[in-house]
């Protein structure tokens, strides 16, 4: 027999279009933090390693733009909140059940980081800074002597940072899209990607360019891995995540995922990438930018597709 | 003591007078709604089967909403009543998201909000608004712990459903179908 499903009445027009209650802040943040997340682990990486003189623009230079992508990101964050006055109440207690908390700490301990990072490095742009009043010398000598404990710091927390906000949206199993455990180690992955390529573009160095585009070039396979490894999982599964996977596979969201993001974002980046170590000519430019914007429009298209994947009742 | 609602779709005429009664009970803000109807029709005209559905937070055990709340917000009241407090409530809107009902909505004021199975009114030995003043009196409030309870009876005549078990979530509205 033929079916016709009809179904009405719920016809609310004040509250169905606040069900997509988070907009472009999100994604936003979510680009932002995976990107400094990916910066400050590579710099706290060679740090711990003492490869500070072989990547100079990884654990120096690259840093400097973490402090601002992260207080933009917690800007947007603060944005988005429908009651911003009370945002200090997540500083008031810590919930491991929800990934928003204990995120909200990890911005907490990686922000400050970020910013004494900086400062320990402030001289390579400006040769002859002088912080001026014994305290600040001494939080200087304090911080450098303790540098390869706070990298260690930075590393984990930088990987929370990463990893978060992809296990907050897979806890939601009210969102089907969301709700595959892949979404974790896939923002952290992306994140990396993106810092490897920030790092690439700012880098003068031709060997740490080269380190960091095989770097990206493995992240990006990694990515290439889990997005099939999701969707085989979601098309193994239910029918709710079935027709969440469709939203990619036919449905509105197909040609902006597979153009945007793993075509520009990462297939060819990643073959430019390639060309380069073959020594081709490619401006670095090229495979860095096509990395970081299809970062950001992959955080996109999940937060969106996410909100308009649901049950079927 | 586990606070549950009963609704009889057969009884039920969509008549959203539930709706209203809420709006009032609870100084919803205009526009806004914290039950709704939902009518569903199947087949194919002529051989229709309707059935309506009077909806609301369906006060879980296993609450995504309370999960997901990064103040503690959310949080279970006496008799597994899923409540906001509006003043630990930052507005993050991940209850919202982790909804599969979609029963909590952005109030106005900045905090979100939802069906409080009329708290206010059972702690008084009153039933919520939109049971009291359902005109076809389809339904039904009460503790499903206790056998003697209506809910209860009702649970154990009739046939019923709840909205998508599958969630994992322990709703505690159930239909009779």
């Amino acid at each position: 027999m033929r079916e016709e499903l009809i179904i009405s009445g719920r016809m609310n027009p004040m509250i169905d279009p606040q069900l997509n209650i988070w907009h472009w802040h999100i994604p936003l943040y979510l680009f932002l933090g995976g990107l400094a997340a990916g910066i400050l682990f590579f710099a706290a990486l060679y740090t711990i390693r003492g490869e500070e003189k072989l990547y100079p623009a990884a654990v120096k230079k690259a840093p400097f733009i973490t402090p601002f992508i992260l207080v933009i990101g917690l800007l947007a964050l603060l944005l988005d909140l429908n009651n911003k006055p009370y945002f200090w109440q997540l500083y008031t207690t810590l919930r491991l059940e929800s990934p928003m908390s204990w995120g909200a700490w990890t911005l907490m301990v990686v922000t400050p980081i970020s910013f004494i990072w900086c400062a320990l490095n402030i001289r390579e742009i400006f040769p002859s800074f002088d912080w001026r009043y014994g305290w600040l010398k001494w939080l200087e000598a304090f911080f450098t002597r303790y540098k390869v404990a706070m990298s260690w710091v930075l590393l984990i927390f930088s990987v929370i940072l990463g990893i978060y906000t992809g296990i907050l949206f897979s806890a939601f199993n009210a969102r089907p899209l969301w709700n595959t455990s892949i979404l974790g180690p896939l923002f952290l992955a992306s994140g990396l990607s993106t810092g490897a390529a920030y790092i690439m573009l700012v880098s003068r160095s031709h060997t740490e360019r080269a380190a960091f585009s095989k770097i990206d070039i493995v992240i990006i396979g990694i990515e290439l891995f889990l997005i099939v490894h999701m969707f085989m999982g979601f098309l193994a599964s239910t029918q709710v995540q079935i027709e969440a996977a469709g939203l990619f596979l036919g449905g509105p969201y197909t040609a902006v995922f597979w153009v945007f993001v793993v075509f520009l974002g990462m297939i060819l980046p990643a073959l430019l990438e390639v060309l380069e170590l073959r020594k081709y000519r490619v401006p670095v430019l090229i495979p860095s930018l096509l990395v970081l914007g299809g970062g950001l429009v992959f955080r996109f298209v999940i937060a969106y597709a996410g909100q308009a994947s649901r049950w079927l009742y | 003591m586990r606070y549950a609602m009963v609704i009889d779709t057969d009884k039920c005429v969509g008549c959203s007078d539930c709706v209203v009664a809420c709006q009032t009970e609870n100084k919803v803000p205009v526009g806004y709604a914290r039950d709704w109807v939902v009518e569903v029709t199947k087949g194919t005209y002529p051989h229709l089967q309707m059935e309506l559905r009077s909806e609301r937070c369906n006060q879980c055990e296993n609450a995504p909403c309370v999960r997901c709340c990064p103040t503690g917000s959310s949080h279970y009241s006496a008799g597994g009543i899923v409540l906001v407090k509006p003043r630990r409530c930052i507005g993050c809107g991940a209850c919202i998201t982790s909804c599969p009902y979609d029963a909590r909505f952005p109030h106005p004021k900045g905090y979100v909000d939802k069906c409080t199975f009329c708290d206010h009114r059972i702690k008084e030995g009153n039933k919520p608004a939109c049971v009291e003043v359902c005109p076809t009196r389809c339904m039904y409030f009460g503790n499903i712990d206790d056998p003697a309870s209506e809910v209860s009876r009702l649970l154990r005549q009739r046939r019923y459903k709840t909205l998508i078990p599958e969630a994992g979530t322990k709703p505690h509205l159930y239909f009779l179908t």
